[in-house]
């Protein structure tokens, strides 16, 4: 899977990435130095105990935070050296989030959640209203276009909100335990549409401490104590279902 | 596994022969437990033996036939109404592993809990693709519902199981971090009961007196 992607520019790549707290004798090393890369095609999954350093790798690759060193390049720009200005630029162009407790605006419909960060970027109303009709379409979600957050159950404002952050030209969507508030069943139906997001080119990067929604990447990475200390790639599953893989 | 109860699930539909019941019990399973071709006819003469199944003739090209008796039925509704046997569980070889492991000089126990936490998760990985193939396919129609549906199930077996072996070992590693603090803490304060009460960091600032909280560190 991942020889597909090496040819192609990574749509988020952390590089030496260093974020401490504090100073002196109360100084936490939140990120010991972290590179990750992430392809057109790919998500990846975050683990880690509590701790870690999970939420600060994304907070620092969406822009949220800013590192102690490293850099965080986001379609190619480095992000810790843009402007303010620039930074909101991209964020709205270019990177999409996706939170536990959905964050959709209680008084807009689907449709303007969806058409909202392209209508702040320029867009005219009209063609935001269009590209979002056309997001929600193309993810199933066309019947929820003039409803409000408070008549969709959580499952679907989370699809909502997958749909707000990949509208338009987005391919990067950070994930925080988009999974956290839902129950088992609705929990794969969203993973599901991440994961379809990202079959169809989107990068993707999902923090998650469930194992069963992580198995849904591309690539596990296991944090602890602020380093990458494992990662897992997909393996061909036909051979692990010919008996090969110890299965009895 | 129960393969002579599977066979006599499948010969419930209609006599069959014997690598024709391999090859539907496998499409049933997704060859998640393949069966050779010798243990169908080892476990149909078994059946033969205590009544369970009977030769039932050739088909056109010769095959040798076996049918379900009466017998058999009663046996296989038996089998559905009866729990699976839970009281002597099967050995679990990463259950004796840690258990070994615990204590052992030379081993260091969370790596051997990280390294079998990347091969579960990585067999996640591949029976959720699996999972998201079959249900795709059952979505769209193309699938030949009954095996597809039973496949599905079994996949979801797989995931549920290696899904409960990865919190497992989340949950031994915090365990393990978690006992060896509180050792730590009992070697560092031999007054137990306030020094493991609060986890909040210890105040640095010279001119408090000294607590139990601040000898900790």
């Amino acid at each position: 899977m991942s020889d597909r992607h090496q040819t192609r520019q990574p749509v988020l790549q952390l590089e030496r990435l260093v974020r401490t707290h504090g100073s002196g004798a109360t100084e936490v090393h939140a990120l010991r130095g972290i590179d990750l890369a992430v392809h057109p095609g790919e998500l990846v999954a975050v683990m880690g105990p509590s701790g870690s350093g999970k939420s600060t790798l994304l907070t620092l690759a969406g822009g949220l935070d800013t590192p102690s060193s490293g850099r965080v390049l986001v379609e190619g720009t480095d992000i810790t050296t843009a402007s303010r200005k620039q930074l909101a630029s991209l964020r709205r162009r270019s990177i999409g989030y996706v939170f536990q407790d959905y964050n959709l605006i209680p008084a807009l419909t689907a449709a303007e959640n969806v058409a909202l960060p392209l209508e702040l970027d320029g867009t005219s109303a009209r063609k935001a209203r269009v590209a979002a009709l056309a997001a929600l379409a193309e993810m199933n979600l066309g019947v929820l276009a003039d409803r409000f957050p408070d008549e969709m159950s959580g499952g679907q404002q989370q699809r909502v909100a997958i749909a707000r952050a990949l509208v338009g030209d987005r391919r990067l969507v950070l994930a925080d335990e988009p999974t956290g508030a839902l129950d088992s069943e609705t929990g794969e139906s969203v993973l599901g549409l991440l994961r379809s997001r990202c079959d169809a080119g989107a990068a993707g990067v999902l923090v998650t401490h469930e194992p069963r929604f992580a198995a849904w990447a591309d690539r596990v990475v296991f944090l602890r104590d602020g380093s990458v200390v494992d990662e897992t790639l997909r393996s061909h599953a036909d051979s692990l279902l010919s008996g090969q893989a110890g299965i009895q | 596994m129960s393969i002579r109860h599977g066979l006599l699930a499948l010969l419930e539909r209609g006599p069959r022969y014997g690598s024709q019941l391999r090859t539907e019990f496998e499409s049933r399973t997704g060859s998640t437990w393949p069966l050779n071709v010798g243990q169908v006819y080892t476990t149909l003469a078994r059946l033969e033996r205590d009544g369970l199944v009977a030769p039932d003739g050739e088909d056109a090209a010769g095959h040798t036939l076996y049918a379900i008796t009466d017998t058999g039925r009663a046996e296989l509704r038996e089998w559905y109404e009866r729990p699976v046997d839970r009281a002597n569980p099967p050995r679990d070889e990463l259950a004796i592993k840690l258990a070994m492991a615990v204590g052992s000089t030379g081993v260091d126990i969370r790596a051997v809990i990280q390294s079998q936490r990347h091969a579960t998760i990585r067999a996640m990985q591949d029976y959720t693709r699996l999972k998201a193939t079959a249900l795709a396919a059952l979505e769209s129609g193309q699938a030949r519902e009954r095996d597809d549906v039973a496949w599905l199930l079994v996949l979801e077996q797989l995931i549920f199981q290696t899904e409960a072996e990865a919190r497992w070992l989340d949950h031994c590693e915090a365990r393990l971090v978690r006992l060896s603090l509180t050792a730590d803490r009992r070697a560092a304060a031999p007054e137990p009961p306030q020094a493991a009460a609060d986890d909040a960091p210890a105040p640095t600032t010279t001119d408090r007196p000294r607590t139990a909280r601040t000898r900790r560190a």
